[in-house]
């Protein structure tokens, strides 16, 4: 299925969890927050949110700022 | 004994959280994160702003901003800069707060790119939710003292105005507007008041503090100066001497001089001459 991440059309498994997409993208869960469809996903359901045809996604962290 | 500042100061309190610098530093736009380490360090401050970016997925891992960025030292102030909306900004909180576990909020809703000034509309509207919502809201407006109270009235931490646009350098512009925003904000709401953006060089950072803001918030100031330790150095003398002019209270302007030695027990004019002649 298609998904976005952060602006970029991805082809993932079918049933892929944010906590499998996570992994699969070599990213420590500690500084980083995730947004589907436009709503923050808490850290504790990345396991059990199961992602679906055209979901779009932000995967955030920090970078220098004033 | 020598006194120091921070003994004949009270903290910057900021809704829970208690600073004993007054100075706030933002983590962009210097050339490496090691220069930045160094310069948070010798500026004394405790208060560190960071943005909130996308995770890049490709190319090689980069590191991470906030590995050099001490958290038993410096508390982490994410920011919403790069909204315009309300709603982006709200989004941007939300994540922040997810990412770092911290109610903590610098909020900024800009109007557009070029001028990087708020817009008030979105801006009241972003606070009252993040507010509700339970943030620490420290919120970026312009230099307005009605529209810093309307933010004051709807229960944020702190309202810093700015001094002049983000990144621009130019001071404190309109130290009146400061003024009236101080006798509101501060003295009515009782509400820290932490000049933001504008800061070219040390003697603005202490104009800011010797009108009697709460604090100062600069980056560009620092990280931008040709050489941006030295700065960083500067910075931290002109919040503490700033801070320190206005608790101390400056003498009033007079227009004519007033002499510092004593008149009396001078030696005799020359021009009185010389005995027998």
């Amino acid at each position: 299925m298609k998904i976005s991440v952060n602006g970029t059309e991805r082809d993932v498994a079918d049933g892929l969890t944010i906590a499998q997409l996570i992994q699969q993208l070599n990213l420590k869960t500690d500084r980083i927050a995730t947004e589907r469809n436009l709503s923050v996903v808490p850290k504790a359901k990345y396991a059990e949110t199961t992602l679906v045809e055209g979901d779009k996604l932000e995967i955030v962290t920090f970078v220098g700022g004033g | 004994m020598t006194a120091t500042a921070s003994e004949l100061d009270t903290p910057l309190k900021v809704g829970d959280y208690t600073f004993t610098s007054r100075l706030l530093v933002g983590t962009g736009k210097y050339a490496t994160f090691e220069l930045m380490r160094e310069c948070l360090a010798a500026s004394g401050t405790e208060c560190v702003t960071v943005a909130v970016r996308r995770v890049k997925l490709d190319g090689p891992a980069e590191e991470n901003l906030l590995s050099f960025v001490d958290e038993s030292k410096y508390k982490i102030l994410p920011n919403t800069a790069g909204c315009f909306s309300a709603e982006d900004a709200i989004r941007t909180a939300h994540l922040s707060r997810e990412a770092l576990n911290t109610p903590l909020v610098k909020l900024e809703v800009l109007a557009d790119p070029k001028t990087l000034l708020p817009e008030p509309v979105g801006t009241l509207e972003a606070c009252d939710k993040l507010v509700k919502e339970g943030f620490t809201v420290l919120v970026y407006t312009s230099d307005d003292p009605i529209m810093a109270r309307r933010l004051a009235d709807l229960g944020v931490a702190s309202v810093m105005p700015a001094g002049s646009p983000i990144g621009s350098g130019q001071g404190v512009l309109n130290p009146n507007n400061i003024r009236i925003i101080l006798e509101t904000v501060r003295d009515e709401f009782k509400l820290p008041v932490i000049v933001d953006a504008g800061v070219g060089t040390a003697s603005d950072v202490s104009i800011a503090m010797e009108l009697g803001a709460d604090g100062v918030l600069l980056n560009t100031g620092i990280a931008h100066a040709k050489d941006p330790l030295r700065m960083a150095v500067a910075m931290k003398a002109a919040i503490e001497a700033g801070r320190m002019a206005y608790l101390a209270g400056r003498i009033p302007r007079k227009l004519y001089a007033n002499a510092s030695s004593p008149m009396e027990g001078r030696i005799a004019s020359a021009k009185e001459g010389i005995p027998g002649e």
